[in-house]
């Protein structure tokens, strides 16, 4: 008898599990590629940001209109001498262990993020100097100098705060099992394989969250990528190529989210770095290769019309974006300034990654160089190699993409001032870096866009690179799919989002 | 001389061969071009932060240095670890190495259960239409592009019948059902190929034993064609098959790069092309050490079964 009623209990638990767990809401999102390090510390890639998103939740967030808004903070406030940075923390968060968010906890996240062995935020966080927790829930930050784009900063993967306990833990190897204070946490991962979230209960904003599961996992091949989301293996996938937005869109059981990018493709010239500088060295030159190029024509072969021409490196969209029209083709005025050069048979050389979106642009970009009698040559370059030797200065010209960043010091300082790091082109214009030291220091953004604007001006007519296109961002998913919104950023934000 | 003594012999062969081919493979890393620091620094670090980089990783030091500093941790087990995800190589290895077996060991069934009878059907029909036939299917085999394959297979089977996942892999511990219909389409598209092989093998080796004077003899002998085929002829054409299926599968087992991709199956093929697009010598080397060994060991079972079925062998080597 008492068999029996064991298994009468059995059978009813089992009953009642299979009942639960098929009223789970699950969200399988596809990937574009393989994460590298779930630690917002150690990562690097693009896609481990939509990753970290899932779980991790940032003192501040961006919008539609990337203007801030509060997340693990609820408000910040810049001192008179803009030298200290206040922010206010958000009471009765915890995270996924139980630990409170507090102001120890924003501490201690700082500091890990500046000294943790392969830290790639040190340099983001280069300007604070120290770290007092004020009481509880107010932390400050101290600057030697003021520094604007420092909040952005927190509206990134700086901003994600870690459990100090669990990062005490497990030091460099967190990603393995990270544990942060986002709307799901970590179950479990396998490298190259699936990656599985489940609704964290304690959430301080848990009735947003109507989901139960989240599984991601990467499938590199676009194609391929959307036959799964067709076949209903995944609800949501990242990243849809251009060429396929028309069979989504055909598609009755899918709908496409759309967004415009702040990231930007663009050639960069050598113009001062090593021995192969010389060739792109005459200004003429490249404003010749510049008024040689319809970006209109390039983004309607390349892309199918949806993505933008462009010649900025602060997108549409932004505050900091400036108001003009895009640089024109004037085939004429380019043989005429190449003449003047004495170089009317150019030839130059360009290191071009093999993947579609940049094999197309180039050959689109050759055979327009090619009417105004300029012979591009395409050197098919992968990633790695063409990272060395741009560092090394071995190279003419590169194709790139820039992720782009939300405050338009990423996309100016590390790029146009002489020494640093993302310069790989060797251009150095004092007054250039001048003004944009002084727009990384004025907290005023009104003040601040038109310094940018006087930079930025200056450097469009130096042309040490050009950009070419605004990327356009495309996300697919299942028509059961609601209320999903997609920024500028392409991150997966899944607060509100149901699926039916 | 005694199967005791043969296992000895080859045993002893194969740590020459692990050493030559550990130097090989860490030879063939420092050829590629693309500095693995600046793979680790990506775009945004400065040239010290490289150099710190390349300091710590000891890539700074000559290449026998880094040989032997490497060689000297895998004799122990340490093959280091990933720098993308932190994760020690053993493990990643031990993470995939059920994957690829199981992948491995499907198509091999979908091959040989493929593979042998087309290849009797071909020579035993050797002049007729069904050999002609059996002979296209293998070349086709060979010949489709395992992507292509894939993605039809996706489309038809996922797309639309709705009849298989289209991607993943899910433990067989953690639900097996799934776990074999998710590896339905990846070990066709990878077990076909194999078949192609396997049939053209086949079939040669079929030919050549057909015509062998004691397959006349039983033929002569009034033995029924079906037995003299599947009894007389098969079991002595079978050998060069099991080589042959053993090396196969050793090259299933070093990862079906293509067929892992478009399945997305967390297998050594995507852990290899990812490690090699970043650079992570560590996570190379320790995959190819252990699919080298794995492959060598593979050889090390066929001439054991050579031995076996071949009593020849025995005198020859006596």
């Amino acid at each position: 008898m008492r068999y029996k009623l064991a298994g009468v209990l059995a059978a009813a638990s089992l009953l009642l599990s299979g009942g639960l767990a098929s009223a789970q809401t699950v969200m399988r999102i596809g990937l574009n590629d393989d994460p590298d390090s779930i630690d917002p510390a150690l990562s690097q890639a693009f896609v481990t940001r939509i990753v970290l998103t899932t779980f991790c939740d940032k003192l501040f967030d961006i919008d539609a209109k990337l203007g801030f808004v509060p997340r693990l903070a609820e408000s910040y406030e810049w001192s008179e001498d803009g030298k200290a940075l206040t922010f206010k923390l958000r009471p009765n968060v915890v995270f996924h262990d139980g630990e409170p968010l507090n102001a120890e906890a924003v501490k201690y996240n700082i500091q890990r993020n500046q000294t943790i062995e392969g830290t790639f935020r040190k340099p983001e966080l280069a300007p604070i100097k120290s770290v007092d927790v004020v009481d509880e829930l107010t932390v400050r930050l101290n600057l030697d100098a003021p520094s604007a784009p420092l909040v952005s900063i927190f509206a990134d993967r700086a901003g994600m705060m870690v459990s100090p306990k669990a990062a005490e833990a497990l030091g460099v190897n967190f990603g393995s099992a990270p544990v942060c204070a986002g709307p799901f946490k970590f179950v479990s991962r396998v490298p190259q394989g699936r990656i599985i979230f489940e609704k964290f209960k304690d959430y301080w904003d848990v009735d947003n969250i109507h989901i139960d599961r989240v599984e991601m996992l990467a499938v590199n091949d676009p194609t391929v990528r959307l036959s799964n989301l067709q076949s209903g293996q995944f609800d949501l996938i990242e990243r849809l190529s251009p060429t396929d937005v028309k069979q989504v869109e055909a598609d009755a059981n899918l709908k496409l989210a759309r967004a415009p990018d702040i990231g930007y493709g663009y050639v960069q010239f050598n113009v001062g770095n090593g021995a192969r500088a010389e060739k792109m060295k005459d200004q003429r030159v490249r404003e010749a290769i510049d008024l040689s190029i319809d970006r209109e024509a390039l983004v309607n072969v390349a892309f199918e019309g949806l993505y933008a021409g462009g010649d900025q490196v602060i997108a549409p969209g932004s505050f900091y974006h400036d108001e003009r029209p895009v640089q024109k083709r004037d085939v004429e005025r380019a043989k005429q300034l190449l003449k003047e050069a004495g170089q009317e048979n150019f030839t130059f050389e360009m290191m071009v990654r093999p993947d579609r979106d940049f094999q197309v642009p180039a050959q689109v970009m050759q055979s327009m160089l090619a009417e105004s009698g300029i012979n591009m040559v395409i050197n098919t370059t992968e990633n790695v190699t063409q990272l060395e030797a741009a560092r090394q200065g071995n190279f003419e010209s590169y194709m790139s993409f820039w992720s782009g960043r939300v405050d338009p010091d990423g996309n100016t300082f590390a790029f146009y001032t002489c020494k640093s790091a993302n310069n790989r082109m060797g251009y150095c214009n004092p007054k250039v870096e001048e003004l944009l030291t002084k727009a990384r220091q004025t907290i005023d953004p009104e003040a601040r866009k038109a310094i940018y604007k006087e930079a930025l001006d200056l450097k469009y007519h130096d042309r040490p690179d050009l950009s070419l296109w605004y990327r356009q961002l495309f996300m697919a998913m299942s028509s059961k799919v609601e209320n999903y919104h997609l920024f500028p950023d392409g991150l997966i934000r899944l607060q509100g989002v149901k699926i039916n | 001389m005694t199967l005791g003594g043969f296992m000895l012999r080859r045993l002893a062969s194969i740590i020459p061969t692990l050493i030559f081919v550990s130097i090989i493979v860490f030879s063939l890393q420092q050829l590629i071009p693309g500095d693995p620091a600046i793979a680790m620094a990506g775009d945004e670090l400065n040239d010290e932060a490289v150099q710190e980089i390349r300091v710590k990783y000891g890539f700074d030091q000559p290449f026998y240095v880094q040989y032997f500093k490497w060689i000297g941790n895998v004799v122990v087990g340490d093959f280091g670890a990933s720098y993308r995800n932190k994760m020690e190589v053993l493990d990643l290895i031990l993470t995939k190495l059920p994957v690829t077996l199981q992948l491995a060991v499907f198509s091999m069934i979908v091959a040989l259960i493929i593979g042998i009878p087309t290849g009797i059907i071909a020579a035993t029909h050797k002049d007729s239409f069904i050999g002609t036939a059996a002979n296209l299917f293998a070349l086709t085999g060979v010949s489709i592009p395992h992507f292509w394959l894939g993605i039809m297979l996706i489309l038809l089977f996922s797309v639309n019948l709705g009849l298989l996942p289209s991607s993943g892999y899910v433990p067989p511990w953690e639900d097996l059902r799934q776990n074999l219909l998710s590896l339905i389409m990846p070990s066709i598209v990878l077990g076909t190929g194999v078949a192609g092989v396997i049939t053209r093998h086949t079939r040669g080796a079929m030919l050549q034993v057909l015509s062998s004077d004691y397959v006349r003899t039983a033929r002569a002998k009034g033995v029924a064609e079906r037995i003299v085929v599947s009894k007389h002829a098969l079991r002595n054409a079978l050998i060069p098959v099991i080589t042959l299926s053993t090396i196969e599968f050793g090259q299933l087992l070093s990862g079906a790069i293509l067929t892992e991709q478009i399945f997305s199956i967390p297998g050594f093929g995507k852990l290899i092309v990812d490690a090699v697009f970043f650079r992570e010598y560590a996570v190379v080397q320790g995959v190819v050490m252990v699919t080298a060994t794995l492959f060598i060991l593979l050889n090390f079972v066929a001439d054991i079964l050579y031995f076996v079925v071949n009593p020849r062998m025995r005198s020859a080597n006596g």
